[in-house]
């Protein structure tokens, strides 16, 4: 594992200047996934906040190569840029080794994307793919996506006087590329550097597709000061809304143990897209919410312990 | 040397596709188009091609990998037809718009509903705006002969523009026919070693390929190059099929002229139904009447100088369309004849007829019912009805 020290002194793909708010999340999670790549990458970037900030034509702030195709299609789009490859590298057209990474938002990975990543996923092609996920669609104006917690506000999901935001749980999308029964899936957050670097150098080295689906906060739809991303997604994973795990050749395993979590409310209360379950009369709502944390947390850990050796 | 064979038109596509063996083919089965893939796929599991081929789970993830693998570097094909392509449009757009040869085959197949697999056009005249060249092929050697020169057309440098390689569902891909190929190393040959303007896979040049265009971008010049460059195809397509001729004794241009010399009536088409009513004109010059027979083979681009120059003789013409525009003043193909000849001198009479929709055939006695009608125009000099409908059940 490299120090901050040497991870500092790596080639940087993404150049500082873009047009990412301040305190995004994405532009964090993208370093710390492409510094762990020890080959060049190629990346691909489906329509989102990432790729509509850093490409504003005629800039790019992308020091690799770099294509956006749409928005449900960058898997497909990144198989057939890995398929060129294998096929130049077998007539002697190419010979460097090259990585291929993929990002999508939830938007572009849960929703509107999935048809597109299952199939690549399938087919093995030799990359991974990266969801940012900060549960909705922010580069749109903070629409839901089946990635927006329970009880959320989203401008699709708003507050009103029957309905307290967004009414369903959200899918567990990380457990649906694992059983894809691909070589690697990982759950990570831009908090824990450490954990995120080692499984997206891991992600990189598998032989075959591997997925990682990040926490990245957004300060706009989560409506939080522009300087607590990295708590907000700390605190994500200390109370156990978002647990990180590792899912390798099929082995379910937890690789930052949260002793005692913390009540989910302590995240959600810093929040403004949450604010309306503080109101009197929403306890029941606030609970039942901890609840399906409470639960998630169970399953992960019931299929640790199943497919652990 | 060159070989003669009997095959149908998606088999010998399928053949035209070995013989270039290009590095990509990212495809996804749908009637009537299924049998290239078919085919193709033996030959991946035989060996007789080293492409990669990409078994995508839908054709949007066809196209999108065919996106990524041209703009890549690498020399792409790949199959539809019907809702496989309405699926794809989104990314036709891309495709066009990032300037990528990339060559498809369309079986042609009417869009749904109700749903059904028959020929018609009304999936690549959805299409027309996309960007992408469009030619219609008769028969299955022209659908073999058209797939070896799109991917010259495509990869020209005074072109870069995706190719989509038009033949009729059934009529054309699943009836056997009689057709020459030409040897494996001709092939090679006349296709070339394909040099990609851009690639994405040098990290010493990177570049960034779809950039956002801004809230006060490009747009508008992009589009208008692309424009450009569809126009600017006109003599290329002349100028390859020259050359393929040469080759193969089969020169190609951009529309085909049949007894049009001297005629006095016409009828203008695309496909298949061209070879039925070169059959119905010979009828009708042993009869004494001077029919003939125009087909276009470059829909897109549409070449206007070509079209009103060969209609400049004729009295009266009948556009054939196998697609409807609904609410429209007639069908495509008919409303861009009518445009052109708008500003020729002869301003000759003109009306479309619609045919052929959801496979419904189209026989010798239809073809001579639209001869008749323009006999008429000719010798009443009244055009009766402009859009008309053959075979409609009414
Ligand atoms: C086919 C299609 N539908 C809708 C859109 C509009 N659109 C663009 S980005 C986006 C949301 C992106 O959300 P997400 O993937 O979560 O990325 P984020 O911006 O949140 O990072 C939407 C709905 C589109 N570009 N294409
Ligand atoms: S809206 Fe959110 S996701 Fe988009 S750039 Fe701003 S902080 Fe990042
Ligand atoms: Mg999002």
């Amino acid at each position: 594992m490299a120090s901050l020290r040497e991870l500092s002194k790596k080639k940087d793909y993404l150049t500082g200047g873009h047009r990412l708010c301040a305190g995004c999340g994405h532009s964090i999670a993208v370093r710390q996934v492409l510094l762990a790549s020890e080959d060049p990458v190629v990346v691909g970037c489906a329509t989102g906040c990432l790729e509509v900030s850093t490409t504003i034509y005629p800039y790019t702030a992308w020091k690799c190569s770099y294509i956006h195709n749409a928005f449900e299609n960058v898997a497909a789009t990144i198989s057939g840029v890995e398929s060129a490859y294998q096929a130049l590298k077998r007539r002697g057209k190419v010979d460097k080794e090259l990585k291929f990474v993929a990002f999508g938002g939830d938007g572009g990975t849960y929703d509107i994307g999935l048809q597109s990543l299952s199939g690549a996923l399938e087919r093995g092609h030799n990359m991974l793919y990266v969801c940012l996920d900060n549960g909705a669609y922010m580069n749109t104006g903070i629409q839901r996506s089946s990635a927006t917690p329970k009880g959320a506000w989203t401008t699709t999901t708003p507050v009103g006087s029957v309905r307290p935001g967004k009414p369903r749980k959200r899918k567990d999308l990380t457990a649906i590329c694992a059983d894809h029964n691909i070589p690697y899936v990982a759950q990570a957050s831009i908090s824990h550097w450490k954990d995120l670097h080692a499984k997206a150098a891991k992600a990189l080295q598998a032989d075959g597709p591997a997925f990682l689906n990040i926490l990245s906060p957004c300060p706009r739809g989560w409506r939080h000061p522009s300087d607590q991303t990295v708590k907000m997604a700390k605190l994500g994973v200390q109370t156990g809304f978002w647990p990180l795990y590792e899912v390798e050749n099929g082995v379910w395993k937890v690789t930052v143990k949260v002793r005692e979590p913390k009540p989910v409310a302590e995240w959600f209360k810093l929040q403004g897209r949450f604010k309306h379950l503080f109101a009197p009369g929403n306890e029941a709502l606030l609970a039942d919410l901890q609840g399906d944390v409470d639960s998630q947390l169970e399953r992960i850990l019931a299929r640790c312990e199943s497919t652990q050796e | 040397m060159s070989k003669t064979v009997a095959l149908t038109g998606n088999l010998a596509c399928a053949h035209a596709m070995r013989q270039i063996n290009p590095d990509v083919v990212a495809a996804y089965p749908i009637t009537p188009q299924t049998t290239i893939v078919e085919e193709f796929s033996t030959f991946v599991a035989n060996g007789q091609v080293d492409t990669e081929y990409v078994t995508v789970e839908s054709e949007h993830s066809a196209m999108s990998a065919c996106v990524g693998a041209s703009a890549a570097g690498s020399r792409v094909i790949t199959a539809t037809s019907s809702q496989g392509l309405a699926l794809m449009w989104e990314i036709l757009y891309i495709a066009s718009a990032l300037r990528l040869p990339i060559v498809m085959h369309n079986v042609n197949r009417t869009l749904a509903g109700p749903i059904n697999i028959h020929c018609d056009h009304q999936d690549s005249m959805g299409a027309r705006d996309s960007g992408w060249i469009q030619i219609h092929c008769e028969n299955a050697q022209e659908a073999y002969d058209t797939t070896i020169q799109a991917i010259r057309i495509a990869e020209d440098s005074r072109v870069s523009l995706p190719v989509l390689v038009c033949l009729d569902g059934f009529i054309i891909s699943h009836a056997i026919d009689r057709l020459d190929m030409l040897d494996d190393p001709e092939v090679k040959k006349f296709v070339g070693e394909f040099e990609p303007r851009v690639t994405m896979l040098d990290p010493e040049e990177p570049i960034t390929v779809g950039p956002f265009d801004g809230l006060h971008g490009q747009f508008f010049e992009f589009r208008r190059a692309q424009e450009l460059a569809t126009l600017g195809s006109l003599p290329v397509i002349e100028e390859v099929g020259k050359e393929y001729g040469a080759v193969s004794g089969r020169p190609y241009g951009l529309i085909e002229e049949y007894k049009l010399d001297d005629a006095e009536i016409a009828i203008l088409v695309l496909g298949s139904t061209a070879g039925t009513t070169r059959v119905v004109v010979d009828d009708l010059r042993a009869d004494g009447v001077k029919a003939g027979l125009l087909k276009i083979r470059s829909f897109r681009p549409f070449p206007i100088k070509q079209i009103t120059d060969a209609l400049s003789g004729v009295k009266a013409v009948a556009v054939l369309d196998r697609s409807l525009s609904p609410g429209a003043i007639g069908a495509p193909v008919f409303q861009e004849v009518r445009s052109a000849l708008y500003d020729s001198e002869s301003r000759v009479p003109i009306i479309n007829f619609i045919y052929g929709l959801g496979g419904r055939d189209v026989s010798m006695a239809h073809l001579k019912e639209a001869f008749d009608v323009l006999s008429d125009i000719v010798k009443t000099g009244q055009v009766k009805q402009t859009i008309n409908y053959l075979g409609l059940r009414e």
